[in-house]
């Protein structure tokens, strides 16, 4: 039970957010440039890579384990790396998983700032790199929710991290790999503790980013 | 001799097969208040944007004269546009506080310890008291006043007005005229789109009518109200034409 949290399963706790906070910091140094570019520039071909970009939000997590499973392994094209059943292999997998979303989220809340906003910061002086840096900044509580959005994706996905991570204990082992396992084994009591265990973080996460909201001004 | 500021010559913007403006040749000099008059649709947003340089017309040209530099949309450097502030006809402030709002021309322009300046500006346009308000809260007539509070701030050469005061009861249009004559005494050209021609002759040095895109009068304000050379101008001010 939660209280008599042992050394084991604090690990496990430990590697949950490890795996989230890095593939969650990948995904949104790609997906934020790349959604904003999306939304603001002129190019052929938009609404396709548009379409892409919200396919790519609806990726089935356990396919996206399946590919990078068979990249990874020793007959794929990046078997030489040795990633499989590693955290690497996890994140990679997280990565592939959640920025589509940050960038679906980045290029849809950039795209509802005032368009006419662009023109009156320039009348007032702003450069080009100010003009986006003032549209980002008008989109930021969509920002905002891509990032809680990409956090609750990521720390609850179990199908691609169970695939590359392998579950293996002491080393790829996360709360949602682990809950499956104590669950399959009839430890409900151990299960549900990790299950809590993982709302718990959820639920700190997502009140410090909503206090962070709170102090980039109230969202209407 | 006054410096020329605007010079044009046969400007012609056109959306799709329409003409929405025709300029064969205007010209303002320093320190004039234009004012630019003409029933809704007649295409004074479009001069005003021009004017700014935010777009170059369709055909013709439009050069802003400034410190011996000749300045048109396509070579503006941004040194070149911050001579120039504009107020647009529906103003979009950004979703920060009434205060931050006035303080952005001055931060994007590096400076800071402006303080002073920008209690000033909100004072000018009594918006002190909502200083610390979130600019998405303001009803209408108080953003239009943050939005003339932001371009003054930045004192500006060359001061666009794209119907500041549509949106304000009288004892408020009034507080904005009288900033408005205030920059004329401090020689900022100042070009004003107005729907009310009482507040053309009252501030303008210089009133132009617009109508279906064509510049119908071009003349000084007592000459515009009192011997205008078109007689649609007449019909205009007598309110014949008016909407
Ligand atoms: N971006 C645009 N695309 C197409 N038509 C436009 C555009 N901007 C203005 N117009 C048209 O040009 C005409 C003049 O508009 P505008 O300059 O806004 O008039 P005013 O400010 O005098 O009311 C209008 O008929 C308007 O519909
Ligand atoms: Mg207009």
């Amino acid at each position: 039970m939660i209280t008599s949290l042992d050394a084991e399963v604090l690990a496990i706790a430990g590697r949950s957010l490890q795996v989230t906070v890095s593939a969650l910091a990948i995904s949104v140094a790609i997906g934020i440039p790349a959604g904003a570019w999306l939304a603001l520039a002129h190019l052929p071909g938009k609404r396709l890579l548009t379409t892409v970009v919200y396919t790519g939000m609806g990726l089935p997590p356990v396919v996206v384990g399946l590919v990078v499973y068979l990249m990874l392994s020793r007959a794929g094209p990046l078997g030489s790396l040795g990633w499989l059943f590693t955290v690497r292999a996890m994140v990679l997998a997280q990565v592939i998983i959640a920025t589509p979303l940050i960038v679906g989220v980045t290029m849809s809340s950039v795209l509802a700032v005032d368009p006419s906003l662009r023109e009156q910061v320039r009348a007032l002086g702003a450069t080009p790199v100010q003009e986006t840096l003032a549209q980002l900044f008008e989109a930021r509580f969509g920002l905002l929710v891509g990032l809680v959005a990409g956090f609750g994706s990521i720390i609850s996905e179990v199908g691609a991290v169970m695939l590359v991570g392998g579950n293996i204990e002491g080393r790829t082992r996360v709360l949602t790999t682990a809950i499956v396992l104590e669950t399959r084994k009839g430890n409900f009591d151990l299960g549900l503790a990790l299950g809590i265990i993982l709302l718990a973080l959820a639920f700190v996460t997502n009140l410090a980013m909503v206090m962070a909201q709170g102090r980039v001004g109230n969202p209407r | 001799m006054i410096p020329l500021v605007y010079a044009l010559r046969d400007v012609k913007q056109t959306y799709g097969p329409r003409t929405v403006l025709n300029v064969p040749s205007l010209a303002v000099e320093e320190g004039e208040v234009v004012s630019i008059v003409g029933p809704s649709g007649a295409g004074k947003s479009t001069l005003l944007r021009l004017l700014a340089l935010l777009q170059p017309p369709s055909s013709g040209a439009i050069s802003l004269h400034l410190d011996r530099r000749i300045i048109t949309a396509a070579n503006a450097t941004t040194a070149d546009r911050r001579q120039m502030a504009m107020v647009f006809q529906r103003p979009v402030l950004l979703s920060r506080s009434a205060y931050d709002n006035v303080a952005y021309g001055l931060r994007v322009r590096g400076e800071r310890d402006a303080d002073d300046r920008i209690r000033e500006a909100l004072a000018a346009v009594s918006m002190s008291e909502l200083a610390g308000a979130d600019a998405r809260t303001l009803s209408g007539g108080e953003a239009q006043r943050i939005a003339v509070a932001r371009a003054l701030v930045v004192q500006p050469r060359v001061l666009l007005l794209d119907e500041p005061t549509a949106n304000l009861d009288m004892g408020t249009a009034r507080l904005i005229e009288d900033l408005i004559a205030t920059q004329r005494s401090a020689g900022t050209t100042v070009i004003l789109v107005t729907h009310n021609i009482f507040q053309a002759r009252r501030l303008a040095t210089r009133v132009l009518l617009l109508m279906e895109g064509d510049l119908v009068e071009n003349a000084l304000t007592r000459q515009f109200f009192e011997s205008p050379r078109d007689p649609r101008t007449a019909a205009f001010v007598a309110g014949d034409l008016n909407y």
